[in-house]
Parts: C-alpha cells; structure tokens; sequence
C-alpha cells in the first residue's frame, strides 16, 4: 500500500496533544476514514483540516462525538445551502 | 490611542462575577461566534477574537485584578507593569496562544490579533495561556505485549516490566488466556495540563509448554494406555499439571474412552481455588514386532472367542 499520503494517526495525535484514543472514537462515529496497516492508525493526507476542526470543536467548545456528528451534519447542509443562495442571487443579477 | 475596552460587556457579565460565571459566558459566545461554526463570516470571526480576549483577562486572576484596578485609567499601568516585571523576570503572563498559528490555528488569527488596548495594558507577549489547549487531558495509553508459558500462568506470579524506561511490578493473575488484555491504570504516557495519566494495556501470548491442550479453564490429554491394562484393567499414573495422579483403569477398556478428572484443569481467572477439569482420552497401543510365541498366544485368542 503507498503510505506517502497518510500520516500516523500516533504522530498526529503527538502533534496536537490529543489522545490516540480521539482518533478512535472519531472513527467510531463514523466522523473520519482511518487506513488500518498492520493495526495501526493512519490518517489520509486529505483528511487532515476536517480531523483538525472537529478537534477544535471538541477540545474548545466541550462538543461530545454526537454532537459533532450533529455539527458537521449541518455545517454541510449550511455551505449547500449558502451555494444555492449564490447561485440565485448570481441568477437574480443577470436578470437584472 | 487605543480604545478602553469594557471586558465585562463583551462577556455580558456583572462585574462581580465569578470565575464560573466567566466561564459560563465565554464558552456560550465562543460556541456562538467559534470560527469552525461560522465559516467565511469575519465579523463572527471579529466577535470570536474579542471574547477571548475578554475571557484572556477575565479568567486569570492577576490579569483581572489589574484590569479592574485601573480601568479607564489603563495607561497609567505601565509603572505597575514594570514593577511586577522586576518582580517576575519572565515578565507579563508568557504562554502560548490557543489560536495563533500554534497546533492547528485559524486562518486570519496571529500574534497581533489582540487589541491594541490589550497589548498596551498586558504587553505584546501577554496573550494566551491557551485556555482551551489548557484543558486537563488524559496522557496516551500504551499497548505491550508479554510473552508467557502455559506453564507460569497456572499460577498467579509477579513480573516486573520496563515501560518508558520505569520499571512496573504486575501481578499476573492465575488462568489468563493468550490474546486477553488487561489494564494497569495509571501507566501509559503522562497527563497533560494536570490531566489523569494514560494506562497501560498488556496482552498476553501464551505458549503453551506442557503436554495439555487448553481450552478456557479446561485440559485436555491424550494419553497412551497399553492392549493388557485396557483388557484386563489396572492402575497407571498420570500428570497432571500440579503433579502425577494414580488412576485405576476398569477392564475392557476400550480406545478412545474419555475420562474426566474434576478440578484438575487451569485455574480459573480472578476466581480463587476454582479449577477446570482435566479430559483425558485413552489411547489403546497394540504391541508391535510380536514374538512367535505372543502371534501364537493371540491366535488361541483369537480362536476362544
């Protein structure tokens, strides 16, 4: 398997100070893909900013794991619905 | 000339409020205005910035005590401010930032994002005892493997580890499986910022030394019985795993005849002086390179029956 795009979830956790255990638990909910190699935790590159907010999310605001479910969930439905205002007002403008 | 800025309005607290009352404010408006939340919205962004440094100098006693001892009059704290660097020689209240450019930081929050009211009262260097990062967290939890023979777990024992250069005495408890872990709390990486230490998870692999198949607390043996003992009956001796055990063998034995021996398998785990059994199954063995005399013997039993 190329490992190049995948960061040890261990050394990531290092980094942060957090447990390793938050990587696990993040999994558990389904909030991120973890690459399992020989039993251990790795992180692809691409998921990195979203580990990283929903570690800030956890970490400063007390958000527990459904909440963060929760959040992200309408994070996600607020940007799609941000996009569509655009795209109306963009459509809006060019009736103008 | 910097604007006085009136941290108890940003918090929307009484002056007299107390630590947790700070606390209650700040982590509400931080969940409003939290960057992740709010994204592409500077002026949240803006409102964010302002609560922390409301909550930087609110929340710490001596930043707040300065605070509310001059006030208005803030420009007359540089005098108190030399004093107590002379006093203190790391001078102002050092530390890290939560939110500049540190472990993960914000785009848009650097050094410079405190009030200019804030730096010219606390000093450039003053902002962030990194009060979210500073939240107690468990240190990380170590995982080690130990090698044991089937032999040392049939009784509890101690052993003496070395994880992270400290030496731990364990207890191992009589009848643990290959492949089961425990947990010694307390014993894996360090806590941070006071948090509790991680723990330590041992998983044992068990090789199994000795003549028994284990299964959970149960033994199990094979054990040869010779053609005359299993005709005519007797007595042999057997191991067992805590020592040889004299069993009388019936007539007419026949091979494959199971026998159970009540208690004398594997201790069972955390449940003192309780035992499996020991199964043992009777191999028959049929003498080879038979003598004229023992074909002729077998032959005239053959023919009695």
């Amino acid at each position: 398997m190329d490992r190049s795009n995948l960061i040890p979830a261990a050394k990531f956790c290092s980094h942060h100070q957090v447990e390793v255990t938050f990587i696990r638990r993040l999994q558990e909910y389904e909030l991120v893909q973890v690459v399992l190699i020989e039993e251990e935790p790795y992180l692809p590159q691409e998921e990195l900013p979203e580990v990283e907010k929903l570690m800030r999310l956890h970490y400063d605001l007390n958000i527990n794991m459904e909440g963060l479910d929760a959040v992200r969930h309408l994070l996600r439905r607020t940007e799609a619905l941000q996009r569509e205002v655009q795209s109306l007002r963009n459509q809006l403008d060019a009736l103008r | 000339m910097a604007q006085f800025i009136d941290y108890y309005k940003v918090l929307g607290i009484d002056k007299n409020a107390g630590e947790k009352e700070v606390k209650k404010a700040y982590r509400k408006l931080a969940r409003q205005y939290h960057p992740d939340l709010n994204p592409d919205d500077k002026e949240a962004q803006r409102k964010f910035q302002q609560v922390n440094e409301a909550y930087e100098v609110l929340s710490d006693p001596e930043k707040r005590k300065k605070y509310d001892k001059y006030g208005k009059d803030w420009q007359h704290a540089e005098a108190f401010e030399q004093a107590e660097q002379q006093r203190q020689q790391q001078g102002g209240f050092g530390g890290q930032r939560a939110y500049s450019g540190g472990r993960s930081g914000f785009e848009g929050f650097s050094e410079g994002e405190f009030s200019e009211f804030f730096e010219s009262m606390f000093g450039r260097q003053a902002g962030g005892r990194s009060r979210y990062r500073r939240a107690a967290f468990r240190g990380q939890d170590y995982e080690a493997s130990l090698q044991l023979r089937l032999s040392e777990v049939y009784k509890t024992h101690k052993r003496t580890l070395t994880v992270d250069g400290k030496n731990i005495r364990i207890t191992i408890p009589a009848g643990v499986e290959h492949g089961q872990t425990i947990k010694i709390k307390g014993y894996g990486g360090a806590g941070v910022n006071g948090g509790p230490n991680g723990d330590l998870y041992i998983t044992f692999q068990i090789e199994n030394d000795t003549a028994f198949r284990r299964d959970g607390q149960h033994l199990y043996k094979t054990i040869d019985l010779d053609l005359y003992t299993a005709v005519l009956g007797g007595e042999i001796t057997v191991d067992t795993m805590d020592g040889k055990v004299k069993l009388h063998v019936p007539p007419e034995t026949q091979n494959g005849t199971k026998v159970k021996l009540k208690g004398k398998g594997f201790p069972v785990y955390k449940k003192k002086g309780q035992h499996g059994d020991l199964f043992l199954t009777y191999e028959v063995k049929i003498p080879t390179q038979l003598s004229d005399k023992e074909k002729s013997l077998f032959k005239e039993l053959a023919q009695a029956r």
